[in-house]
């Protein structure tokens, strides 16, 4: 199958190089026609006033912290079953960027806090266990690097990924399952939208734009992986930017 | 357009200081991801070169070592101190 062809990292290396510019671009697009429908074209909330406007990043940075992580989580699990080296590459490259998504989701969730709650922070269950997710991805980080052998840091990491995806289902309904200060889900699976359509529409394209970044740069950031591990391999010391490079440092 | 000037776009409706240090953070840390991913991809790159650095020595190092196993054999003292 097509599937397992991709799963040899030098196979990925090069599909990865071909996908990122597009993905990249697209996000790019996408981020510029969310940013001005956000912007220029929503009205101001009745009740937050322009205050709401936050959300335009908050939202899609809080769901892509979420998304990661189980993207993490779904990789671990292949590379436990199948052993597949590209999996425990994949869970290393989406890391950063989970990180980064769930830092940025407790900043502007602050900032979102301070005028509309009062405060920028509260113990409360949602924005607890969004904490914990953040430090999850930190532990990821730490774990991983702080293991030298590949294989057994795959394989620890792997382990932490699964098991902390367990704290995914607990953010995402803490709003209903805890009496929190956070205010409810304004797009479910199950309900329609309570919130106007240009609006969700805003919120959505910033969404989309979020979720194809964050998969291109897993691929750029995978495909340095993928070189570094394979470095001694014939195909890594072959690729044309590879030799260009020698060539450039033989020459100076 | 919603809004009647430049400065009102600005004060967001006096959440000017929240809305925009929510989107200048992000789009700054953002802009460093890209850039961190940039020079890793130069990084790794580099490591690359390294690693064949280190092999190509490797294969001279086995070469020299063979060599020199060799060598002792050919001028051995005691067969040339049978010719003579």
């Amino acid at each position: 199958m097509k599937l397992f062809h991709y799963a040899a990292p030098h196979n990925f290396y090069h599909l990865a190089g071909r996908l990122w510019p597009w993905l990249a671009l697209v996000a790019s697009a996408l981020a510029v026609a969310g940013l001005w429908t956000g912007f220029m074209v929503a009205p101001s909330d009745a009740q937050q006033g322009q205050a709401y406007r936050i959300i335009y990043i908050h939202v899609p940075v809080s769901w892509m912290a979420m998304l990661i992580y189980l993207a993490m989580a779904f990789w671990s699990v292949l590379g436990l079953a199948f052993q597949t080296r590209l999996s425990g590459l994949m869970t290393r490259a989406l890391a950063p960027t989970g990180a980064l998504m769930a830092f940025l989701s407790l900043w502007t969730g602050a900032l979102w806090g301070k005028p509309m709650w009062g405060t920028y922070w509260v113990w409360d269950a949602r924005l607890t266990s969004m904490l914990i997710l953040l430090f999850l991805y930190l532990g990821y980080i730490a774990l991983t690097s702080a293991i030298e052998d590949p294989r057994r840091s795959d394989r620890a990491g792997a382990l932490l990924a699964v098991v902390g995806s367990v704290n995914v289902p607990i953010i995402y309904f803490s709003v209903q399952w805890w009496n929190t200060l956070h205010q409810g889900a304004s797009v479910s699976f199950t309900q329609s939208p309570r919130m106007a359509s240009v609006m969700l529409t805003g919120m959505l394209l910033m969404s989309l734009a979020m979720w194809l970044y964050a998969v291109a740069m897993a691929l750029r950031r995978v495909r340095s992986l993928i070189l570094v591990r394979d470095s001694h391999a014939a195909w890594v010391q072959q690729l044309p930017e590879v030799l260009a490079l020698r060539a450039l440092r033989s020459a100076a | 357009m919603i809004w009647s000037s430049a400065a009102e776009f600005w004060a967001m409706g006096g959440y000017g200081d929240y809305v925009w240090g929510s989107m200048g953070v992000s789009l700054v840390l953002l802009a460093l991801e890209v850039l961190t991913t940039h020079m890793g991809r130069r990084q790794a790159l580099d490591a690359v070169c390294e690693a064949m650095e280190a092999d190509t020595e490797e294969v001279h190092d086995e070469q020299q070592r063979v060599h020199a196993s060799l060598g002792p054999a050919r001028m051995n003292p005691l067969s040339s101190g049978a010719s003579s």
